[in-house]
C-alpha cells in the first residue's frame, strides 16, 4: 500500500459545476432516448475524428512530440509550487496582480470583488472551462453583475439557457436547425433583414447574426474575465488560443481584465510552450494552427487593459497531484481528442457526465477534484477500449486512471458501510472460488446446470433476475456447456 | 514446442469449444499443448471492477499455476482472449506488487513475457499465417479493443485469416469502434453497451457475412448475444475456432448452440 495523505481539500459542494445530480447510468438512459441529439453527437465526432486524424497523420514525430508534451508537463509538476511564485513575481513585476483562490467560493468572491470595484455592470466574456468550473457566471449574477459569453458555442448555450455538453464544442448537441430558433427567439433584432422569421439556418447568416450581436458588447465592455489555456512561468505571459477572434476582442478592448487559471496550466518556459501549440490545435479542432493566439504580460501602458487581474485557482487541484497514479489528469490541455474518439461520449453526449468536464478526461478528472465518493459512478462510465489514450496529445493513460480510480471507490465504500455491499460480496466470493481450483471446478459444473433453464434450446430464458436481466434484457445468453473445457481435456488426457 | 494453453474463465465455462479448438490447431502445427488443471481466472474483472485486494489470490492462483508448468518445460503460454493476455501483461504484477508480494510479482513478470494471444503466438512465435485451415465462409472481422490497443496485434488476425480456404472475408466497417461489452460495462452501463452494441450489429450486417469473428470470446458472446436476439441468422465464430476448421467439420458457432449436447 502506498502511503496517502488524506488532509488536502477537494472542491467543495453546492458551488460550481463539477457534480451531477443523478447517477450516469441514469442520465445516460435519457439521453439515449434523444434520437436527435444522438444524430448530432454522431455527425459532429464523425467530423472532428476524420480531421483530426488526418492533421495528426501528416507530422512524422508525432509520439516523440506527445511524449514530449508528456514529459513537460512531468517534471512541471514536480515542481509546481516554484513555478507558481516564478510566475506571481513576473506577472506582478509587470504590473499585474496576482490572486491565489483555494476553490471555486474563494475564486468567485475574488473576481466579483474586483468586478465590483470598477464599478461596471456587465462583463464580457472568453470561453473557458476554469470559469465554468467554479460557477462564476451565476456568482456574478447574484452579485448583479451580467457576464456575456462571447465564444459563438457559448452564446449559443447562454442564450438557449443550456449547459455546455463538450469542451471544446460546448453546443455539439445542437444542429443548425436548433441554433437559428435559439438566435430567432433571444436576439430577433440581429436576425438581418426583415423580422427573425427570416433568419435561416445558414452557418453564415448565423454567423453574421452572432456578430452583430456580440459586436455592442465588445464596445460597450469596461471589463473582461478570460481562462488561460498557457502561462509561461520564466516571464509571467498567459496565452489564450482560440478561433473565432472573439477572445482577443475581450483580451484588448475593456480596461480590465480578469484571468481565472488552474494553476496546472502553467509551462517553465518558452521553449515548453512550443511543444503545446503543435499539439494543441491538431488534436482538438484539427487544425495545424489555430487562427488567433493571444499572448499578453502584465499591463503595456497605453495598449489593452491597464489593469490586469490572475485569480490561481486550486479547487482541488492539489488532492489530484497527491494521487501518484491519478496526478496525470492534471496534464490535460483541455482539446477534448479524447471526447471525441469515446463511444460512449459519442452515444450520451456531455450533460450525462453532469461536470462541466465531461468525456474520458471528465471521468477521471472530475471524480477526483471532487473526491471519488461524490462522482462515483463516473469512472465506471467507460468501457475500457482505450481509444481515448492513444488519441490523448499528452499521453494521459486514461484507462489506467480509470481502473485505479475504481480501486479506490470500491475500498472507500468498504471503510465507510459497516456491511459489505451484495456486489463486494459477490466478488469476494468469486475471488475465493476462482483461488482454489477445486472451488472453481465444482463452481463450473454447478454453472453447468443452467443448461437445463434453457430446456433443449440454444440460449437461455431472456427473462433472468437481476443482475443477469441488465444483459439478457438485449442480449441473448449461450445454454452453458455440461462440462467445461479443462473437465474435457482431462477426460481425454487424463489429470 | 511444449504450449502451454489458457483457456482463460469464459471460455473454459461458457465456450470450451474455443480452447478445444485452440489445442487442436496447436497439436496440428506439431506442438504438445498442455492444460495446467489448477488454472481459472486472470483476475482481470475483479480489478476492472475496483476489486484490487480481492483479485490478489486470482491472480496469484493464475501465477501458480502456470509456473509450474514452466518448471515442466512449456516454453510459451498461448490464450484464445485479446483481453486476458493484455490483463497478464500489464496489471497482474502491479496488482501482487501494491499487495507486497514481491517473489510472486516477479514469476509474473517472467510469465508475462512469456504469454500470448493466439495471433499474436501464430505469427511472431511460430512464424506462420497460412495454419492449414479451410472455412468455406463469408466473414467479417472485429478487431476487439484490448488486442488492438493494449497488445497491438494489428493485422495478425487478418493475415491469418487471408491465408484459410474457402474464406471470403469481407471489412468490417468503422471496425476500430468498441462493441460495448466492456466486462461489467455491459451491466453497470447497460443502456450505453446496449447503444454502442446496436451500432456494431448495424455495421457487422452491412458486410452481409454469414459470420462474425474476433480475438475474444467476450466481445463475441457480446455481439453474439446481439445477434442472436435480432434473429439476424449471422453468427459469431472465434478465430480459434476458424483456424482449426479443416473444412469437415462444421462449427456450430459461438453463442447459439451448446458445445456439448446436454
Amino acid at each position: 500500500m502506498s502511503a496517502v495523505f488524506l488532509g488536502l481539500p477537494t472542491a467543495p459542494a453546492g458551488v460550481g459545476h463539477l457534480r451531477g445530480d443523478r447517477p450516469f447510468p441514469a442520465a445516460a438512459r435519457d439521453a439515449l432516448r434523444d434520437g436527435q441529439l444522438r444524430a448530432n453527437l454522431g455527425r459532429a465526432t464523425a467530423t472532428i475524428r476524420a480531421k483530426r486524424a488526418a492533421v495528426v497523420g501528416e507530422v512524422p514525430d508525432w509520439e516523440a512530440l506527445r511524449q514530449a508534451g508528456a514529459g513537460v508537463k512531468r517534471a512541471t509538476l514536480a515542481r509546481l509550487d516554484e513555478h507558481l511564485l516564478e510566475l506571481e513575481a513576473r506577472v506582478t513585476e509587470r504590473g499585474g496582480t496576482v490572486h491565489w483562490a483555494r476553490d471555486a467560493a474563494e475564486a468567485n468572491a475574488v473576481v466579483t470583488g474586483l468586478v465590483r470595484a470598477t464599478g461596471a455592470g456587465e462583463v464580457v466574456k472568453v470561453k473557458s472551462m476554469a470559469t465554468q468550473e467554479i460557477g462564476l457566471n451565476e456568482a456574478l449574477a447574484a452579485a448583479g453583475v451580467t457576464a456575456h459569453e462571447t465564444d459563438l458555442a457559448e452564446l449559443i448555450v447562454q442564450l438557449g439557457e443550456d449547459t455546455p455538453s463538450h469542451i471544446l464544442v460546448p453546443a455539439i448537441h445542437r444542429n443548425r436547425a436548433e441554433i437559428r430558433e435559439v438566435f430567432a427567439r433571444t436576439m430577433p433584432q440581429f436576425a438581418g433583414p426583415g423580422d427573425a422569421g427570416d433568419l435561416t439556418d445558414d452557418p453564415r447568416r448565423l454567423a453574421m447574426a452572432a456578430r452583430a450581436h456580440l459586436r455592442e458588447r465588445f464596445l460597450r465592455a469596461k471589463v473582461a474575465i478570460s481562462g488561460a489555456n498557457f502561462a509561461v512561468a520564466e516571464t509571467g505571459t498567459l496565452a489564450v488560443v482560440e478561433s473565432e477572434g472573439n477572445g482577443r476582442m475581450c483580451l484588448t478592448l475593456p480596461d480590465t481584465l480578469i484571468t481565472v487559471m488552474g494553476i496546472e496550466k502553467l509551462v517553465p518556459t518558452w521553449r515548453d510552450l512550443e511543444v503545446f501549440l503543435q499539439l494543441l490545435p491538431r488534436s482538438s479542432t484539427g487544425e495545424r494552427m489555430n487562427p488567433y493566439t493571444s499572448l499578453w504580460t502584465g499591463v503595456t501602458p497605453g495598449d489593452g487593459p491597464q489593469e490586469f487581474h490572475l485569480v490561481l485557482l486550486d479547487n482541488g487541484r492539489t488532492a489530484v497531484l497527491a494521487d501518484e497514479v491519478g496526478r496525470e489528469a492534471l496534464h490535460c490541455i483541455r482539446c477534448s481528442a479524447c471526447l471525441n474518439v469515446c463511444p460512449v461520449y459519442e452515444r450520451t453526449g456531455g450533460h450525462a457526465y453532469g461536470s462541466v468536464y465531461p468525456g474520458p478526461i471528465g471521468a477521471v478528472l472530475s471524480p477526483q477534484l471532487t473526491g471519488v465518493e461524490d462522482n462515483a459512478s463516473l469512472p465506471y462510465a467507460s468501457s475500457l477500449c482505450g481509444a481515448c489514450y492513444d488519441a490523448c496529445p499528452v499521453a494521459i493513460d486514461i484507462p489506467s486512471i480509470l481502473v485505479h480510480l475504481r480501486g479506490e471507490h470500491v475500498e472507500a465504500v468498504a471503510r465507510e458501510r459497516r456491511r459489505p455491499t451484495p456486489e463486494a460480496l459477490a466478488f469476494r466470493a468469486l475471488a475465493r472460488v476462482m483461488s482454489h481450483p477445486r472451488l472453481w471446478r465444482a463452481a463450473q459444473r454447478a454453472a453447468g446446470l443452467g443448461r437445463f433453464l434453457a430446456r433443449g434450446r440454444p440460449t437461455l430464458p431472456a427473462a433472468l433476475p437481476p443482475p443477469a436481466s441488465a444483459w439478457t434484457r438485449t442480449r441473448d445468453l449461450p445454454a452453458p456447456p455440461a462440462r467445461s473445457f479443462v473437465q474435457q481435456w482431462t477426460r481425454e488426457h487424463g489429470a | 514446442m511444449r504450449v502451454a494453453l489458457f483457456a482463460t474463465c469464459l471460455v473454459d465455462t461458457v465456450v470450451p469449444q474455443v480452447a478445444m479448438a485452440t489445442a487442436r490447431l496447436l497439436e496440428r502445427l506439431g506442438h504438445e499443448v498442455v492444460v495446467p488443471p489448477g488454472q481459472a481466472c486472470c483476475g482481470q474483472v475483479h480489478v476492472n471492477t475496483g476489486y484490487r485486494r480481492e483479485a490478489v489470490p486470482v491472480v496469484a492462483n493464475h501465477v501458480r499455476a502456470f509456473a509450474g508448468a514452466r518448471r515442466a518445460g512449456v516454453e510459451a503460454v498461448v490464450a484464445p482472449s485479446g483481453s486476458c493476455v493484455a490483463s497478464i501483461r500489464h496489471q497482474q504484477a502491479a496488482v501482487l506488487r501494491r499487495a507486497g508480494e514481491h517473489g510472486l510479482a516477479a514469476e509474473a513478470e517472467a510469465l508475462a513475457g512469456r504469454t500470448y494471444e493466439l495471433s499474436q503466438f501464430l505469427v511472431d512465435v511460430l512464424g506462420v499465417t497460412d495454419v492449414g485451415a479451410c472455412y468455406p465462409h463469408r466473414v467479417t472481422y472485429h478487431p476487439t479493443c484490448h488486442s488492438l490497443r493494449l497488445l497491438r496485434v494489428g493485422d495478425r488476425p487478418l493475415r491469418l485469416l487471408r491465408a484459410v480456404r474457402g474464406l471470403e472475408l469481407v471489412e468490417l466497417p468503422r471496425a476500430e469502434q468498441c462493441c460495448g461489452f466492456g466486462g461489467t460495462f455491459a451491466v453497470k452501463n447497460a443502456d450505453t453497451s446496449t447503444a454502442m452494441l446496436t451500432d456494431k450489429m448495424a455495421d457487422v450486417l452491412s458486410t452481409r457475412a454469414e459470420v462474425c469473428t474476433a480475438g475474444d470470446a467476450s466481445c463475441l458472446l457480446h455481439i453474439g448475444g446481439g445477434l442472436s436476439r435480432l434473429r439476424s441468422g449471422t453468427r459469431t465464430v472465434h478465430l480459434a475456432e476458424i483456424l482449426a476448421s479443416t473444412g469437415d467439420t462444421v462449427s456450430p458457432g459461438q453463442g447459439t448452440a451448446p458445445a456439448v449436447p446436454a
